[in-house]
């Protein structure tokens, strides 16, 4: 089973060595000169307002939040695809029960307001 | 398989102990992330092949996403706030006493159910792990704890409206 996967094993390998490697080669072949304009952050060409780490907007994790819930349900809609055929009709509204019930919160959430960016 | 568990189980407690040493939110997060990966590698290690999926889509990804945004909520300043001894007396302390005593009543759980004494090499029924077979069982033997699942969900989504939807509606 685990062979299978060796594949993504070396995948995973040369993916890191390619980046280490590249970043090796720049360091050693990048010209070493900082000044103050080249270390600014870079906002399309003005000149940088503020820090560049700010505290985010909670309205943010609202929809992360519910990203995460409907993340889920598909995670559950893999093995219920797999196995569609075999289950038929009951699979079906097994399925259905599952969607529905989160379906409500998603109706809950619309109307609510919490999906609208104001 | 016996090197698959000694890397990925050292970078799983690698990954474990970088979340509580980085100085950095953001890099505590990043730790969390290696130890989670690692932890689906075990997962592959065990034959469980769609946990191992769904433990790379759904922490590694999701819930990922979850701490990263509370880190950005909160503060992604390079000198955080939270860095003093917090108001608790003793917490250090409690906290070594509960992880010592929770590592020796994981111990005795697992030497009481005769973990160490598992056959080693036991067939598995041919599909074990897979998508079909998770999907096979969640239709028939747990299709409550599947329905029930989707209520904890919709408790969740209902919670996020309440509690963060107030302020702006």
């Amino acid at each position: 089973m685990l062979d299978q996967y060796t594949g993504v094993g070396v995948f995973l390998a040369v993916g890191a060595l390619f980046v280490a490697v590249t970043l090796l080669a720049g360091k050693l072949l990048r010209p070493h000169n900082p000044y103050p304009e080249k270390l600014a952050t870079y906002e399309c060409g003005e000149i940088p307002v503020g820090e560049g780490q700010i505290k985010f907007h909670i309205r943010y994790y609202i929809f992360s939040l519910i990203f995460v819930v409907f993340d889920v349900e598909t995670v559950f809609l893999y093995p219920w695809a797999v196995v569609f055929e075999e289950m038929g009709l009951f699979g079906f509204v097994v399925m259905m029960l599952f969607i529905g019930t989160l379906v409500e919160g998603l109706v809950y959430a619309w109307k609510k307001g919490a999906l609208r960016w104001v | 398989m016996t090197a698959v568990f000694w890397i990925a189980g050292i970078l799983a407690v690698a990954g474990a102990l970088g979340v509580i040493v980085a100085k950095t939110p953001v890099h505590s997060v990043i730790s969390l992330v290696v130890n989670i990966l690692a932890l689906a590698a075990l997962y592959l290690a065990l034959h469980a092949e769609f946990l191992a999926l769904i433990q790379v889509i759904v922490y590694a990804g999701a819930i990922m996403i979850l701490f990263l945004f509370v880190i950005a909520l909160l503060t992604a300043r390079k000198d955080p706030i939270e860095r003093t001894e917090g108001k608790l007396e003793g917490q250090r302390e409690l906290g070594l006493v509960t992880a010592v005593g929770g590592a020796v009543l994981m111990i005795a759980v697992a030497a009481s159910a005769g973990l160490g004494r598992m056959p080693a090499n036991e067939a598995l029924p041919s599909g074990f792990g897979s998508a079909a077979a998770f999907g096979r069982e969640l239709l028939t033997t747990h299709i409550f704890s599947f329905e029930l699942t989707a209520f904890v969900l919709l408790a969740a989504v209902i919670g996020v409206v309440v509690l963060v939807g107030r302020r702006q509606l």
